[in-house]
């Protein structure tokens, strides 16, 4: 086990996901004794000192997010969870809403609490089935226990929960996007400022966090922000639901705490390359996250300033191990389609951007590469850099930059021999 | 669409007031799953149901992946190609279904069973490849039990 654990540290079982499951492991007793004994300001003051960095993509403080809302300003507010789970390789949120749906809504409620929110909303992507339908029990069981609707328990408090679905668009996932979709128009990002937290869905102010992160929010209230902080790094308090794919001999979701070391996490938790093969690279948090070679993550832990100081992130804790002999070119093929194909269209860099290298790397997987390519790559890619509405068009020159930047040679191998080095190869199977 | 109106209207009291527009996708998942595609006559008696104008309804229809302006096959398979899926062998086997089908991507197969189509990331990627098989997600695929479960298909 990857160091000590805050939420998957109870036993799945045929009923983990059930109320009377959650009641009998002390569920629902943290928004209780929040409504008995704390006021909305104490929540948030709670979770600001637990340092709670949030676990969708950009890791911003949870707490500080929620500090621009005001309590009580005569203004609805609205809490949306955001389980939209689209990142390529990213697969965790999917653990918490199916075995564990209410640890997120007794999350929520706190939040609510906190931000004086009447209605909250949970956007789950449309592909999900059965985390769907577990979330959705969850919320019905909660409704009749009166932990959701008019006065829970015997409090002033009310608060209503929507299970919204998606429909099929990774970009509804950024959280502006994803307020245009809840709005049932297109998922287009929105520019700011204003903030989501002053101008949000329906234009009052919004918080959108991440499923993990207000699943967090339970614990940290239950317990305390100083028994959070006890878990992890100074930097990086707590733990990390991280799902692993790719070339390992045991992939899944597992929870690491911020700080474990990386190649320890690997080796051990993850069984290992498939067929013993070296590490050639590793995408650390989803493939907007910008890749690291097996040789770079070596003596790193995992922890979000350990990432930093490699110029990567832990994004969305998806991370794909990458073994010796892939084609890295074709990879990037990949990750470029689904840009293009995602790209929402607004801004100009990133729709025509997109494009254009994912047809610069088209032909160089084709043998049609020219030697000016990879200059030409590196300059779209820049050109995406900060110039956009949303992080997509941001992502996909990271994606692009990141590859370049550490496996040039095979992109220059490609182009001379009019071939890849590997064949094209990326696949790598269970023995 | 008529026969759903009830259930709509239950819809619109769970949102809080002035959220109709909101409903235009949960409508439209609705509609779909009735009659397995949206019609042309369904954007505009939704749209006049909820008081948004009919191109919102027509945006939304063309943006998402998920909604469809046409039938599919009675068994639709929709086969993850992304990053993980890809480096757990679902190139090829976007392949072998293209062989055993005998229809490219996107296309139906003339009995009106089959749908192939690809997609990006389905968030499966530690049970890759993965694929869709209706509503129903279909993990740890191999060319030996994609032939099984096409066995089982009627
Ligand atoms: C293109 C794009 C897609 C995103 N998809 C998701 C997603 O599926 N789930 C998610 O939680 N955050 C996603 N994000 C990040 C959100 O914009 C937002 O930062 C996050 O939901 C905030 O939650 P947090 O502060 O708790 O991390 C995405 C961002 C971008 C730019
Ligand atoms: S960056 Fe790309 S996806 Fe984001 S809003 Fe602009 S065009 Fe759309
Ligand atoms: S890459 Fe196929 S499910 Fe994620």
């Amino acid at each position: 086990m990857a160091g000590r654990q805050l939420l998957m540290n109870f036993p799945v079982t045929a009923n983990s996901h059930t109320l009377a499951e959650y009641r009998a492991r002390g569920g629902y007793t943290a928004i209780a004794k929040a409504l008995r004994e704390m006021k909305p300001q104490q929540i948030t003051q709670e979770v600001v000192a637990a340092g709670l960095q949030g676990r969708g993509g950009a890791s911003f403080p949870t707490g500080r997010k929620w500090q621009v809302v005001v309590p009580g300003d005569g203004q609805p507010h609205y809490l949306i969870a955001n389980a939209d789970e689209g990142e390529p390789g990213t697969f965790k949120d999917r653990w918490i809403l199916e075995n564990a749906p209410h640890l997120l809504v007794e999350g929520m409620l706190l939040t609510a609490y906190a931000l004086d929110a009447r209605h909250c909303f949970i956007y789950i992507r449309g592909e999900f089935d059965l985390p769907y339908r577990r979330i959705a029990g969850a919320v019905e069981e909660a409704y009749a226990a009166r932990w959701l609707g008019e006065q829970i328990a015997g409090s002033g408090f009310s608060c209503d929960l929507i299970v919204y679905r998606g429909a099929g668009a990774y970009v509804a996932g950024e959280a502006s996007g994803l307020i245009s979709s809840l709005e049932g128009k297109k998922g287009y990002p929105r520019n700011r400022p204003p903030r989501l937290t002053v101008r949000g869905l329906y234009q009052r102010p919004t918080v959108v966090n991440n499923v993990e992160s207000l699943a967090n929010v339970t614990g940290i209230i239950r317990d305390g922000a100083a028994a959070f902080r006890a878990v992890g790094t100074e930097k990086s308090p707590g733990t990390r639901l991280i799902s692993v794919s790719g070339h390992v001999n045991r992939p899944g979701v597992y929870e690491v705490e911020l700080g474990f070391p990386w190649r320890r996490f690997i080796d051990e938790d993850c069984g290992g390359v498939l067929g013993g093969r070296a590490i050639k690279a590793v995408v650390p948090g989803g493939i907007s996250s910008k890749v690291l070679t097996g040789a770079e993550i070596a003596l790193l832990a995992l922890s979000h300033e350990a990432l930093w100081d490699v110029n990567s992130t832990l994004g969305s804790g998806g991370m794909i191990v990458i073994a010796e002999g892939t084609c890295m070119v074709h990879l990037l093929q990949i990750m470029l389609r689904f840009y293009h194909h995602e790209s929402c269209g607004q801004c100009t860099p990133c729709r025509h951007g997109t494009g254009w290298m994912h047809r610069i790397v088209d032909r160089i997987v084709a043998g049609e590469g020219r030697p000016e390519d990879i200059e030409r790559l590196y300059y779209v890619a820049k050109y995406n850099d900060g110039t956009t509405i949303c992080g997509l068009g941001d992502a996909a020159g990271f994606a692009a930059a990141g590859i370049l930047d550490k496996f040039r040679d095979e992109f220059e191998y490609c182009i001379e021999h009019k071939r890849s080095r590997y064949e094209g190869r990326i696949e790598c199977l269970r023995s | 669409m008529k026969s759903l109106l009830k259930e709509f209207e239950a819809l619109r009291a769970r949102f809080p007031a002035g959220f109709e527009s909101s409903l235009v996708l949960p409508c439209l998942r609705r509609i779909q799953e009735e009659r397995g595609y949206v019609a042309d006559g369904d954007i505009e008696e939704l749209a006049a149901f909820l008081g948004v104008p009919a191109i919102q309804v027509e945006e939304v229809l063309s943006f998402y992946t998920q909604f469809r302006r046409r039938p599919v096959g009675r068994w639709h398979l929709q086969v993850c190609r992304n990053v993980s899926c890809s480096m757990r062998g679902a190139e090829g086997l976007v392949g072998h279904l293209e062989r055993r089908l005998g229809v490219a991507p996107g296309a139906t197969t003339p009995d009106g069973r089959f749908t192939l189509s690809t997609v990006e990331c389905l968030g499966s990627c530690g049970t890759a490849p993965a694929l869709m098989l209706n509503d129903r997600y279909v993990e740890n695929l191999t060319p030996e039990s994609v032939d099984a479960l096409l066995q089982e298909l009627d």
